[in-house]
């Protein structure tokens, strides 16, 4: 009951927030980049309910702008590191042995870096674009789905459907892909919900600290940045973009939460 | 337990190896000529090969990486190139300032999650129980660079009862360690729920009531006692947040630390130097994860043994 509330409150928020970023061209009330210099800073009202940045641009209409920044590198982080993660965590699982050895101590190396911190090392030499923040932040985030998948195909490669499907002549890849990734997609899948929380939050972090997007264009992490100049006389410029970075963070976790307790309810506590 | 803790030194040895070998590689090896990056595409080639020769990158690879596995082995990450002094010193100098930050952060997360986590699992299902896990979420969803600019406008603006930033007084460090440490009291308050609603059914607690002990003595000493494992885990493995999460909020309060100093060599393009933030901060994150190991298999012997 509560693991359908979770999945029904999470997964509406962040329908409206998908909503809002796709649909951003039609329904920003302004040009997120069109500036009005004389308006610098204005505080909100009705004509830019959300107010205005230091050049005069709408907030309402960045902030709406940026979610599709942050979903976009959210969702293709997530996507690059669970298929790298899927692939040599079921390879380390399923083969064993030597590769089993070798992969995880690959993983070990690349789990010994803290949360962003391979990210901002990454981000320090290569040029601030979309693309190499995607890759950054899926150089660390493969590892977490690689120890998670390998966990589970070992668990699951000696059940007797699999070594039925064995003994009947099928490629291993055919037994890793149809008999046992398909039983490990659950996990992944409440794992990915996770992960895209922490990838969206991480993109706005390498954006605050000025090695993400790059201004003009609209990012959540970027305008927080920009805001922390202005705290004293322009409060607004913190608060809106934080509190779309937030709710898409919670929505996402609380999906996570819903999705974990439905699929496997014995972790529900 | 030495065998156990010897055993897990040496197998320390190859991630260490690995950890410096990926750090020299991201800044070595991949795309992106970092002279390019320090002095810009409309540097003259002279220019170019000036800063070549200072960072020692005319010579082959494998002797950079040589000298560089080299100077690790004897303590010596470098020389700042904007600095112009030796990074292990600069290290040194700020470790103290990160050191007393993330254990502030560390101590506020416990002070808020056990008591919030006990009375979520003694009032399991109720109101109160819905109202932490709200507070919950709430916390592990702000990130720290939006949660310390509000705590700035609201103390330090408003009110004016905290020092915006800085390290001047011992009042700077309250803003900055309750920044850090509010999304790992959110997780350690979860934990602890649950860790407690696993524990709190079984009969030694009965017995220990029974007894006459107090209901305080039956949580704090008998139930929590048997609940902190998957505390230690976890506390482990958010270390990584907490040391990344580090890096961003000494940037917001200008909290002169590791992780600033971090921040100020990659703008500054001091590669020598971010080279040695990254490896530092890695190396401080193994070692808190073999500490947590360590502390897991001393309180529960199965470990070890297995």
């Amino acid at each position: 009951m509560r693991s359908n509330t979770s999945i029904w409150a999470g997964s509406t928020v962040l329908g409206f927030i998908v909503f809002a970023a796709l649909a951003a061209p039609l329904i920003s009330p302004h040009d997120p980049f069109a500036q009005q210099l004389a308006d610098g800073l204005s505080p909100t009202n009705w004509e830019h309910p959300f107010g205005q940045d230091k050049l005069g641009r709408d907030i309402a209409s960045r902030v709406i702008h940026g979610g599709r920044i942050s979903l976009t590198v959210g969702f293709a982080a997530v996507f690059i590191s669970v298929l790298v993660g899927t692939i040599i965590g079921a390879v380390a699982g399923y083969a064993g042995g030597l590769w089993d050895e070798v992969l995880m101590r690959v993983t070990d190396v690349f789990m010994a870096f803290p949360g962003i911190l391979l990210a901002i090392a990454l981000m320090s030499v290569l040029e601030p674009r979309v693309a190499n923040v995607v890759l950054s932040l899926a150089a660390f985030g493969w590892v977490g789905y690689a120890r998670l998948v390998r966990a589970q195909v070992l668990s699951l490669r000696e059940r007797e459907y699999v070594v039925a499907a064995r003994a009947t002549g099928a490629h291993p890849i055919r037994v890793v892909v149809k008999h046992i990734l398909a039983n490990v997609i659950s996990p992944v899948i409440v794992e990915a919900s996770f992960g895209m929380a922490g990838a969206i939050v991480a993109e706005a972090g390498l954006s605050f600290l000025g090695l993400g997007v790059q201004p003009p264009d609209p990012s959540w992490g970027a305008m927080l940045a920009e805001g922390r100049d202005f705290l004293l006389i322009a409060p607004h410029l913190t608060l809106f973009p934080g509190i779309a970075l937030a709710l898409t963070v919670m929505s996402l976790n609380i999906l996570g939460d819903g999705l974990r307790d439905w699929l496997d309810p014995a972790q529900k506590r | 337990m030495s065998r156990y803790l010897l055993k897990r030194l040496v197998l320390l040895v190859p991630v260490l190896w690995g950890v410096a070998t990926l750090v020299f590689a991201v800044t070595n090896i991949i795309p992106g000529d970092p002279v390019d990056l320090m002095l810009g595409e409309t540097a003259r080639p002279a220019q170019r090969e000036v800063l070549r020769e200072a960072l020692g990158l005319n010579r082959p690879l494998a002797v950079q990486y040589r000298d560089y596995l080299a100077g690790l082995l004897q303590g010596d990450m470098g020389t700042s190139l904007h600095k112009k002094r030796p990074v292990v010193e600069l290290l040194a100098e700020r470790i103290p300032a990160s050191a007393e930050l993330t254990l502030a952060a560390l101590a506020i997360a416990l002070i808020i999650a056990l008591p919030l986590g006990i009375l979520a699992a003694r009032k399991a299902g109720s109101g109160t129980d819905l109202v932490a896990g709200g507070l919950a979420v709430l916390g592990a969803s702000m990130p720290v660079f939006w949660l310390g600019p509000l705590l700035i406008i609201f103390f330090s603006i408003n009110l004016g009862w905290l020092p915006v930033s800085g390290r001047s007084s011992p009042l700077s460090l309250i803003l900055p360690a309750f920044t850090l440490g509010m999304a790992l009291s959110a997780i350690l308050m979860r934990m602890t729920r649950s860790s407690l609603l696993e524990v709190l059914p079984q009969d030694y607690l009965a017995t220990a009531r029974a007894k006459g002990l107090s209901e305080g003595r039956v949580l704090w000493l008998h139930a929590l006692r048997n609940a902190c494992l998957p505390l230690i885990t976890i506390l482990s493995l958010q270390l990584g947040a907490l040391l990344s999460g580090a890096i961003i909020t000494e940037t917001v309060f200008a909290w002169p630390g590791v992780g600033r100093l971090t921040i100020q060599a990659i703008a500054a393009r001091d590669y020598p130097l971010v080279q040695g933030c990254v490896l530092f901060i890695a190396f401080v994150y193994v070692a808190g994860n073999l500490l947590a190991d360590v502390a897991y298999a001393w309180l529960d012997p199965r470990v070890r043994l297995n």
